[in-house]
């Protein structure tokens, strides 16, 4: 994996010409019939190794897709089974480093969030992401009884996206005061949004902002 | 609940913080305790909350790249140069080899930087009062090499996305080599002042104790994990930038306390300054910049890179759908991720020592509240 962060630059676009203010848009996978659109999927490859197999063979079903992409493995799964898979993952291959716990937002899909969580074995030197797709409203299982760590990154996901998780010991706001309304990283909450009512109140600005 | 009686009085509530000078910063710990020994903590974060992942996802990606060294403001190079290998390796670009090198020479030197205010400022937690002085006048030549690099001390925005804006001034070089040669019997006057002073001994011996499963369980990266005998570095187990050419060794030590974690930074700064000779003496010809357009536009696709940055392993999260800018920025801060374990450490302790653990985790908390 140490080649994992050096992307090689070797299918990049030839230069042509130092100029030309355009080329950027231009996707480097000359592929496609290159309109100024790049391609609307990640272009990723599947992901074969002992590892991939072996996930698939004991989870089956719940495993959605096992890709990689820019030589970064990822596992899609299931949302009831991704404590599972988490657990599975530390005890049995050894993957006992949970880096990061995020989400992100795509407000058109019925199934609204991606979960992510990004696993490190130090064994292995090997990084490996674990995403679920969750609809807005649905309580994923707590990773804090499989990974410490994720208790605050758990917190700020729920303070940030309103994803709440069944079972989390302690699931409060972290970064934003108790008492805020709205989740920021929302694709719906504005840039310029803000919990006018609570910065009245609590700050004694009018105005609200 | 028991009846309190004369000898088990009832617990006692404590706030420590958001003003609190040993907090560096705006730290609120809800401290529990019974007499002085500490039973639980809270900590209450967010008072430096910018939002700063919103504010990514509404910036292009060259537009965000000052945004992220106001996050860790004591080492902006270091976040600097994550930010710009997370988007470099969405472009699946690279930098040229000299930008490369000119980077791992501003990290290390961002790092002792670094590791120099963490050092002060942990002594003056603990009550000696001479290694501050002696840190912040020392740290100053390193600023001094930022300002004439790029303008600026302390939030550089040093790196571009694929690779420099500047090219090194006439004489990086020798100031490079010179900050080199000064560092080395300054840090042996550091080690004279602490490392077997009694008082400093007592206070950080056998404190703060975060084993190696701990840290592991926690998340905790960085010189307290290798505090814990966990010869475990970024740039050497997944290099960037470079870091495969240079020799250098992972500092470890098998406890785990407040005093080993001291003796790991001290060993760092001596590492970083054998990285900068390295790097300095054979800093190659050619471009600074790598092929990247003026408009940065990533295909459609997702990145986690990660860097060793002082404080552990701090992670840039990206996906990208095609736009000009992210369309979600999630960045791993080290310092909130360490936090996290305070309870652990403080837990059993004396009030006391709270104030020496916040200090030997080195966090940030602009870093923290993002």
């Amino acid at each position: 994996m140490a080649d994992e962060q050096k992307p090689g630059g070797s299918d990049t676009p030839p230069p042509s010409g130092k100029e030309a203010p355009a080329p950027p848009a231009k996707p480097a996978a000359a592929a496609h019939a290159a309109p100024p659109k790049p391609p609307a999927t990640m272009a990723a490859t599947p992901w074969d190794s002992d590892l991939s197999r072996q996930i698939k063979e004991r989870f089956g079903e719940a495993i959605g897709e096992t890709s990689t992409y820019l030589g970064q493995n990822f596992v899609v799964v299931k949302p009831d089974s991704a404590m599972s898979l988490l657990e599975y993952l530390k005890l049995e291959a050894d993957f006992d480093y949970l880096v990061d716990v995020t989400a992100v937002d795509w407000p058109k899909r019925p199934e609204r969030f991606d979960l992510v969580y990004i696993l490190y074995s130090f064994s292995r030197n090997e990084r490996v992401r674990v995403k679920t797709h969750i609809a807005d409203g649905y309580k994923p299982g707590t990773a804090v009884g499989v990974h410490l760590a994720a208790n605050w990154l758990e917190r700020e996901v729920y303070d940030m996206f309103g994803i709440e998780f069944a079972g989390h010991p302690d699931m409060r706001r972290i970064l934003l005061p108790e008492e805020w309304e709205g989740f920021p990283l929302r694709k719906d909450y504005s840039i310029l949004k803000q919990d006018d009512r609570w910065v009245q109140e609590n700050l004694g600005i009018p105005s609200g902002q | 609940m028991p009846e309190p009686t004369f000898l088990d009085s009832t617990e006692l509530v404590l706030n420590m913080g958001p003003q609190h000078p040993s907090t560096h910063g705006v730290l609120r710990v809800i401290l529990k305790l019974d007499g002085e020994k500490v039973t639980g903590t809270e900590c209450v974060i967010g008072y430096l909350h910018r939002g700063v992942e919103k504010i990514g996802e509404n910036r292009t990606y060259a537009q965000f790249n000052p945004y992220v060294d106001r996050m860790d403001y004591v080492a902006a190079v270091s976040n600097g140069l994550g930010y710009c290998l997370a988007v470099e390796k969405l472009l699946n670009v690279e930098a040229p080899p000299r930008a490369q090198a000119v980077r791992v020479i501003l990290t290390e030197l961002n790092r002792v930087a670094s590791h120099q205010l963490w050092l002060g400022t942990h002594a003056l937690d603990i009550g000696a009062i001479t290694p501050v002085f002696y840190c912040l006048r020392d740290r100053e030549e390193a600023l001094k090499i930022f300002e004439k690099y790029c303008g600026a001390r302390l939030t550089t925005h040093a790196f571009r996305i694929g690779g420099l804006l500047y090219e090194t001034y006439d004489g990086f070089e020798q100031d490079i080599r010179a900050f080199c040669d000064w560092m080395d019997p300054k840090l042996a006057e550091y080690e004279e002042l602490l490392t077997n002073n009694r008082i400093w001994v007592g206070r950080l011996k056998g404190v703060g104790i975060l084993n190696a499963d701990e840290c592991k369980e926690y998340g905790v990266t960085g010189p307290v994990l290798r505090a814990a005998g966990v010869k475990w570095d970024l740039r050497k187990a997944q290099p960037y930038s470079g870091y495969e050419k240079y020799e250098f060794d992972i500092p470890t030590r098998e406890n785990g306390d407040t005093y080993d974690r001291y003796l790991v930074r001290m060993e760092e700064m001596r590492q970083s300054v054998r990285i900068m000779r390295q790097a300095v003496a054979a800093i190659p010809d050619g471009p600074i910049m790598g092929k990247v357009g003026k408009v940065i536009k990533p295909p459609v696709g997702e990145a986690y890179v990660s860097i060793e940055a002082p404080k552990g392993e701090l992670g840039y999260y990206i996906v990208s759908d095609g736009a000009t800018q992210p369309y979600r920025l999630r960045v791993r801060p080290p310092s909130f991720v360490n936090l996290q374990a305070l309870d652990r450490m403080v837990a059993g302790g004396l009030i006391a020592d709270v104030v020496a653990i916040i200090g030997t985790l080195d966090i940030v908390l602009g870093e923290v509240d993002r």
